[in-house]
């Protein structure tokens, strides 16, 4: 038997990053606490190198290699600059906030790098057994960072729960998996959708295996009822890990549903469209109502992403390629929003204080106008008001639901954004109308403020370009099928 | 009944005994132990479908390491019976329905045909000198040699994981430095003092 060296090339972004990762690993090693900024320059550095890679490898067609195992398509080429841009400014965001509290370690950016080869892995699978060992990559590596924080009891259970619910996860996607493998005899992506054109949609074995499926993708989101772990985690792990959390994984968990429900089990999208919609109303409906009983804004902000999570389903169960679009506009869009928001707190937050309650917003316009319009825009855009990014985003999915005649699902859905503006616009009036507690400066450093600047005008600027966005996700969509 | 067909229920009934008596038997060494047994009597199934290198795997890796660390850690810790079984009857009667439920779903699926003999051919019967360990070989480094590879990264992750969270330096706590060890000299440790001899009082 010859052995035929497989194509390689497609996949040097992934190698790259997990080299470099490796040389931090070492190179951290041999740094004092003072020149750690290394590390966290190296970092940048390997983000950077891997979107020139990228950029570079760009293909205008499906490129697969690795016995198909890996395919390199415009949608993993998308979501792949995405998580660099994103993973990025979280090394921003979290340097000052690291150092502040005796966290400033290169593993912290090492753990983060491995997370970004997991999450590349998930966008760029092209079999299911690839698609699972990128997800407990990135869930193995986001344990650990949730338990970074080795002193705080808070973080050390947060990371437990983590860690038991996504093993229990991982455990149903695989076992779904399996019961597919058992019925179309293929663990190819591509394969199990050619298997199941030719097969009885309604058969009971492939609804079997497709609910322990979209139970485990479920988890993953944090859609309800499989979301338990998503406020305890949030609130629990340190805000920098809380921010990286909160933002790139989301990118990935889309890129495993669409490579998943849509990639392999299209054909049964009748079955899993009614899953689907009761998850959607249940995330929209716990996620928005329980909020708005949180005072503390890192939970708040929890339950605000169980009901994106929501939104984001209902350009999924439209289950047209305008819809899926739709989608990952809308996950695109949140990441950005959520990075803001996560980084907001870390900016008001210093030593020895940490700015999560709502309280702690209190006055922001007295103490910094600047400051508080960001937050402003953010909280807007979360909330769909149209001026914002997000307000456009929301009006997608919602289209893509009417579009397919769901009109009673968009009218609970338009419903629930309306009670989530609650609470996002409960933040704006105790940033304008109330009293300052504590009027201490806000203190940041020049590229932290330079960023925040621009990731939240991002939210207004990209208006008149959205239309490049959504040709571009259109585009990506179209090559799926 | 054929001798082949003898073994194999021998075998699973010994594997379902024991899987059973892990998850209801109070003492977890004695839980420990049954679960070896389990491992032992599937090893043995999987020596019937000619899967012998999976099977010796099996014993030597699972009953062999994991379970002897196993079994060291639960002698080791002092586990609290009582405390474990608190809140057992709380949860009993969800936890009771969800399982019943899913064994009637089980139940369902399994005798839906997809699992029939018809639908599962008889496997060729191989020549004396096939070895499936050369197998498992072959394809794990070409045609699975990318999963291969993630899976190492994956345990690679796990290292710097564990070694992150555990590992703390203490000033009180006394290290070895090999090097200094090697390099010591006679005369750091050893030194000739001229006395006079002491007289007996």
């Amino acid at each position: 038997m010859t052995f035929e060296m497989p194509n390689i090339l497609p996949a040097v972004p992934e190698i790259f990053v997990f080299s470099m990762a490796c040389v931090i690993l070492i190179v951290d090693l041999f740094l004092s606490e003072r020149r750690r900024i290394v590390s966290y320059l190296l970092a940048q550095a390997t983000l950077i190198g891997a979107a020139i890679l990228t950029f570079k490898l760009m293909v205008s067609e499906p490129v697969f290699t690795f016995s198909n195992m890996f395919v390199a398509d415009r949608l993993a080429d998308v979501l792949k600059l995405a998580i660099y841009a994103v993973t990025a400014s979280v090394f921003v965001y979290s340097r000052d906030y690291l150092r502040t509290r005796g966290m400033y370690r290169g593993e912290y950016f090492v753990l983060g790098l491995f997370g970004v080869v997991g999450m590349m892995i998930i966008v760029s699978a092209g079999h299911f057994l690839t698609l699972y060992l990128g997800l407990e990559l990135l869930a193995l590596s986001l344990y650990a960072m949730v338990a970074f924080q080795r002193d705080s009891s808070q973080a050390t259970e947060a990371a437990m729960k983590y860690f038991v619910l996504g093993a229990m996860a991982s455990g149903m996607l695989l076992y779904g998996m399996s019961i597919l493998y058992g019925v179309t005899g293929n663990l190819e992506i591509a394969a199990v959708r050619r298997a199941l054109a030719g097969m009885d949609a309604d058969n009971v074995m492939l609804i079997f295996g497709l609910v322990f499926v979209i139970v485990g993708i479920a988890f993953k989101l944090g859609a309800v009822p499989f979301h338990m772990w998503v406020p305890d985690v949030y609130h629990g792990a340190p805000t920098s890990v809380t921010l990286y959390i909160g933002t790139a994984p989301k990118l990935a968990a889309f890129a495993l549903v669409i490579r998943l429900l849509i990639g392999g089990l299209e054909n049964l999208a009748a079955s899993w469209q009614d899953i689907l919609v009761i998850l959607a109303v249940l995330s929209m409906g716990v996620g928005n109502v329980i909020a708005i009983a949180q005072d503390n804004i890192k939970r708040m902000l929890a339950y605000s992403s169980i009901s994106h999570m929501g939104f984001f389903l209902l350009g999924i169960l439209s289950a047209t390629p305008n819809g899926y679009s739709s989608a990952m506009f809308y996950v695109l869009i949140y990441a950005v929003m959520s990075l803001g928001s996560f980084g907001m707190i870390i900016l008001l937050s210093r030593s020895g204080f940490e700015a999560e309650r709502l309280e702690d917003f209190k006055g922001l316009n007295q103490r910094s106008p600047w400051y508080a319009l960001l937050m402003l825009i953010l909280m807007f855009s979360m909330a769909g008001v149209p001026p914002t990014v997000g307000f456009y985003a929301k009006l997608l999915v919602i289209q893509a639901v009417i579009g397919v005649g769901m009109v009673p699902l968009a009218i609970v859905a338009v419903l629930f954004a309306v009670i989530g503006a609650y609470y996002y616009l409960r933040i704006i009036k105790l940033m304008y109308f109330d009293e300052a507690e504590d009027k201490t400066p806000i203190v940041a450093g020049g590229d932290v403020r330079l960023l925040m600047g621009v990731n939240v005008m991002l939210l207004l600027a990209i208006m008149p370009w959205i239309g490049v966005i959504i040709d571009l996700c259109s585009q990506a969509i179209k090559q799926l099928s | 009944m054929e001798f082949k067909q003898f073994i194999f229920y021998f075998f699973s009934a010994v594997l379902v005994f024991a899987a059973a008596m892990v998850i209801t038997i109070r003492n977890p060494v004695k839980a420990a132990l049954f679960l070896v047994l389990a491992f032992f009597s599937a090893a043995g199934l999987w020596i019937l479908l000619q899967a012998e290198f999976l099977a010796i795997i099996l014993v030597l890796v699972y009953v062999g390491a994991v379970m002897v660390l196993f079994l060291f850690v639960v002698m080791m810790l002092d586990i609290n019976l009582v405390r474990l079984r608190e809140g057992f009857g709380e949860y009993l009667p969800i936890g009771g329905l969800v399982a019943v439920l899913l064994v009637i779903e089980m139940a369902i699926i399994l005798s839906s045909g997809q699992f029939g003999l018809e639908n599962m051919p008889e496997p060729p019967a191989y020549t004396a000198d096939y070895s499936n360990t050369r197998e498992l070989g072959r394809l794990l480094y070409t045609f699975y040699v990318y999963p291969f590879e993630i899976a190492a990264i994956i345990l690679l992750v796990a290292i710097v994981a564990a070694i992150t969270l555990t590992m703390r330096r203490r000033k009180d706590t006394k290290y070895q430095d090999p090097n200094k060890q090697i390099r010591v000299d006679r005369k750091d440790r050893v030194r000739m003092v001229k006395m006079r001899s002491e007289k007996k009082v």
